[in-house]
């Protein structure tokens, strides 16, 4: 058998924190290998270590402690030779977004010094493999979040590399691209015979590569093929019928709270549990909560959260009263959209869109990029202006309505848009004067979010030099200082790992309860469960709507299995796409 | 009320964000200083030493009692005394010598017989700047040198003599009508510039939108990014003043109040300007590129270092439109002159329309770009 192509021994890296003198072990003594031809996947939640790993790889950092040893070469010591035969694609490529598809091609060709017969030979595969070959002339700054990953994927495939070093390829690409960027690495591995090893927070995605690292706090908590990991939770998986009525999301928050259970989700209108404990303790119990269980099939998933579970502490109950009660329920629907419209020039990016949300509902708008569903949002929120068609909310459009109206709003932009040389704190105090709160509420308010979001240690740090998921915190935070009737949500889980994920939906889900009205964008079409109603966008128009169950009906899932929402997504923009084609 | 205090929120938030970041903190106070204090040496079209070569072919006493005057100036260096022509060009293209001062062979004879004789001073003319000021020096020495000869030897002397006085600058020092000059230049630099920049920020970061769909009103934000330049604004024409005042002794003859006040409308002027372009700007770099664009003209039609009455009568016209050229009059004219408010007038009220203009289009731009 030929040796693996990377073998790391116990690697260690420490970085020093910024400001407070601190350490942050980004390794704490991690072995791997990555077998040639095969898909590696690194797999495990922000911060985990995953893009230090795969930086040691390529040659940018050396390690503390340990050996490495890359194509039978010490990266640390001779960074080019490596760098020479690997292709590395950092999570932000360097696409030159003011260039072409094709200037992009030829600049990473000529900085690899690809000849001009190999590139003859190279580009047309790496067109047909990435279908950009139509968009060869367009300028990269204009190309869709899924199109710009696969043009950086081609840039570093542009002469052959002997491996292929991915860091979360996907984060932020939807699921049609994201499926699409999957294919042509299969097809890579597969085919050509490539060693590829490449890092994700989905866990979908960790499922199809041939082995998985799960990497957590800096230590690999298993390094098996995917079905070693949905072993560990064997016997563990159980499905809860919340009964006739009742909603499968209120159950799920309520089952987080049970010590015996270590994860749940709701999945097709039922309530997915892991339970806690050793399987052979005992026979499984098969009531929880008073509620029958059905055991089911452990999945990937199950196995990663039993993984995690066995190192972090059971997150403490989520407690998000609202101090100040909302007032009762108004007749009729708290936002309403009727024939909308936008237009820029002559592209119309939203293209007669109608839907209402109600009181205490969490409403989701689902879509690729460039489907309009950030427009829409926007248009929403009152950032911009509607070529046609009416938008209601609260009774009022926010563009034309005075301050009085935005202040019943909260807004969670994309990216979690913070003041980043400013604390934690600063950014608090600011957003708290904005939304008109003074004196002794609104030290009360601030107090109330730094708790609520776990923020006391990082008060006094510069909200820029956050990690990922305390900026989420923190937008959070800032937008519910006033305590808003409606909230608006653009992705507030992109790029943020399982556990954030959950800890994230407690907190809307427990708003919703108490009345708040929730409109969320999302690409994790898995997070739609969470919704009471959700409409799926794509080139501007809503191609389906209606509550998750009468969505995942749209699916044709696959011989023998239950339709998820994910297929239910592909089945109906396809559908569309398919229809405009023809 | 509680628009104003939405307006305070901002404007702390903005003088944080500045004061926060060293780099940032540093960039506003001590480049305007340095530069003063740089041009104060550096720019300056006094000439204190010209060194010059002798072709003295007359080797006379009066050729020497002549060249004696130009080396007790204290201002001429005499570097060589030449031989031929050909030295001449050589001192001279070589940069060895300022000036050449050439004595024919007939000089000393020719006044000796009570007639006229000439002396013939090459300058070199590829700075036309100091050319022409040591040129002005040289002749001031030969008419001294006239006077004198004429004096010595019973002639009358010239029938019309120039007592010259400089006022306000007795010493015609560039330093002192080049720094007041700079109060403006400097603050205007960074004004606009820190204005542009704030907005852009915002947009390039995401921010803006969050701030939109707080209560903040259009006019609310552009309060509170156009309080803070101020500000900064004030603060820097204040450290310009010092050093003028404490550092390079320029006597100040105006009204502190004066001079603030038409700082406070040229900074206004200058914020909105500065608003204009980030209205215009979806990111940093443009708004850079367009604050620079902006700065250049504004600094060379402003007639700090070259007269508005030297332009041509078409680019004169743009200076009234340059809130830059009524910053450096106003300042000129309080600290060197003591100018009070109703003489500066006509500097004071275009100041005011300005920003009236400028503040007006921007608020008009955030409203309807927006979008």
């Amino acid at each position: 058998m030929t040796p693996p192509v990377v073998i790391g021994k116990d690697l260690r890296k420490t970085f020093r924190a910024r400001g407070n003198g601190g350490e942050v072990r980004a390794l704490d003594g991690v072995s791997i290998e990555v077998r040639p031809g095969e898909l590696t996947a690194l797999v495990g939640p922000d911060g985990a270590g995953k893009t230090t790993l795969i930086r040691l790889m390529a040659g940018l950092l050396a390690a503390d402690g340990g050996t490495l040893r890359v194509l039978d070469i010490d990266p640390a010591v001779e960074p080019q030779r490596v760098q020479d035969r690997i292709g590395y694609m950092p999570q932000r490529f360097g696409l030159y977004e003011d260039l072409s598809v094709q200037e992009n091609l030829d600049l990473y060709a000529d900085l690899h010094g690809v000849t001009a017969a190999e590139r003859s030979q190279r580009y047309p595969q790496l067109m047909q493999m990435t279908d950009l070959g139509r968009f060869t002339g367009r300028l990269a700054g204009r190309l869709s979040g899924g199109m710009k990953q696969k043009l950086g994927l081609a840039c570093t495939l542009v002469r052959s590399p002997e491996l292929l070093l991915l860091d979360e390829p996907t984060v932020g690409v939807d699921p049609l691209s994201r499926r699409e960027l999957w294919v042509i690495v299969q097809h890579l591995v597969r085919e050509q015979g490539l060693t590829v090893l490449t890092s994700t927070s989905y866990l979908d995605e960790a499922e199809k590569a041939a082995r998985v690292l799960v990497l957590h706090a800096g230590k690999a908590l298993a390094q098996s093929e995917p079905a070693g990991v949905t072993r560990v939770a064997a016997g563990r998986s159980l499905a809860l019928d919340p009964g006739s009525g009742n909603n499968a999301r209120n159950l799920q928050a309520r089952l987080l709270d049970d010590p015996e259970v270590i994860d749940a989700v709701p999945d097709g209108g039922l309530v997915r549990v892991v339970r806690a404990g050793d399987a052979s303790a005992g026979p499984a119990r098969n009531s929880i909560a008073g509620l029958t269980a059905l055991p089911v099939e452990p999945r990937f998933e199950d196995g990663f959260m039993v993984l995690l579970r066995g190192t972090a502490a059971h997150e403490a109950g989520v407690d998000i009263r609202l101090q100040r009660p909302l007032p009762a329920a108004e007749a009729g629907p708290v936002v309403q959209v009727r024939d909308l419209i936008k237009r820029f020039g002559d592209f119309t990016a939203v293209n007669d869109v109608s839907f209402e949300v109600r009181r205490g509902e969490i409403f989701g708008l689902l879509g690729p990029n460039g489907a309009g569903k950030t427009t829409t949002f926007r248009m929403l929120c009152g950032l911009l202006p509607p070529s046609g068609g009416t938008l209601k909310v609260a009774g009022v459009d926010v563009r034309s309505a005075g301050a009085a109206a935005r202040a019943r709003l909260g807004y969670v932009a994309q990216k979690f848009s913070l003041y980043g040389s400013l604390t934690v704190g600063e950014n608090l105090e600011f957003f708290a004067s904005a939304y008109g709160l003074r004196g002794g509420i609104r030290r009360q308010r601030i107090d109330w979010a730094i708790r609520q979001f776990d923020l006391e240690q990082h008060e006094h740090t510069a909200s820029g030099e956050l990690p990922g998921g305390f900026k989420q915190r923190l937008a959070m935070g800032a937008a519910l200082l006033h305590e808003p009737h409606i909230l608006f949500l653009d992705e507030p889980t992109s790029g943020a790992d399982p556990l954030a994920r959950r800890a994230f939906w407690r907190r809307i889900t427990a708003l919703a309860e108490q009345g708040v009205t929730v409109i969320v964008t999302t690409h994790f079409m898995q997070e739609a469960e969470y919704c009471d109603h959700i409409a799926i966008m794509d080139g501007g128009r809503v191609l389906a709507q209606g509550s998750p169950a009468e969505i995942r009906r749209l699916a044709h899932p696959a011989e023998g299995r239950q339709a998820s929402m994910e297929d239910a997504f592909i089945a109906v923009v396809e559908a569309a796409r398919a229809r405009a084609g023809s | 009320m509680e628009s104003l205090l939405r307006i305070i929120a901002l404007t702390r938030k903005e003088l944080l964000a500045v004061l926060k970041d060293n780099r940032a903190r540093n960039a506003l106070l001590l480049p305007p200083i340095l530069q003063c204090l740089l041009f104060g040496y550096a720019a300056t079209y006094d000439l204190n030493h010209v060194p010059y070569a002798v072709l003295d072919r007359s080797h006379s006493t009066e050729s020497q009692q002549l060249l004696s005057r130009f080396d007790g100036t204290g201002l001429f260096e005499r570097v060589a005394s030449l031989r031929t022509q050909r030295e001449v060009s050589d001192y001279v293209d070589d940069r060895r010598a300022l000036l050449a001062i050439e004595i024919p062979d007939d000089f000393g004879r020719r006044l000796e017989a009570g007639g006229r004789a000439d002396v013939q001073i090459i300058a070199d003319g590829r700075n036309s700047n100091t050319a022409g000021t040591a040129l002005g020096y040289a002749q001031s020495v030969v008419e001294g040198f006239n006077v004198d000869w004429r004096a010595d030897h019973g002639q009358p002397g010239p029938p019309v003599t120039v007592e010259a006085r400089a006022w306000y600058n007795p010493n015609l020092m560039t330093r002192w009508s080049m720094i007041p000059g700079l109060i403006g230049t400097l603050t205007m630099i960074q004004t606009l510039m820190l204005t542009a920049m704030s907005v852009a920020r915002e947009r390039e970061q995401g921010t803006f939108d969050q701030l939109l769909v707080t209560p903040f009103r259009p006019a609310e934000i552009m309060a509170g990014k156009a309080l803070p330049s101020m500000l900064v604004g004030i603060i820097q024409a204040t450290g310009v003043l010092l050093v003028a005042q404490l550092w390079f002794r320029i006597p100040f003859q105006g009204s502190f109040l004066t001079l603030y006040a038409g700082l406070v409308l040229f900074v206004l002027a200058a914020v909105g300007v500065g608003l204009v372009v980030s209205a215009l700007c979806y990111t940093m770099q443009q708004a850079m590129l367009f604050s620079f664009i902006l700065i250049m003209p504004f600094a060379l039609l402003s007639g700090l270092t070259t007269p508005i009455s030297n332009m041509p009568q078409s680019l004169q016209y743009f200076t009234f439109v340059n809130p830059l050229r009524y910053a450096i009059d106003i300042a000129q004219r309080v600290y060197l002159e003591g100018a009070g408010p109703g003489v500066l007038m006509p500097d004071l009220w275009p100041l005011a329309a300005m920003a009236a203009v400028t503040l007006t289009a921007a608020s008009w731009m955030f409203k309807h770009r927006l979008q």
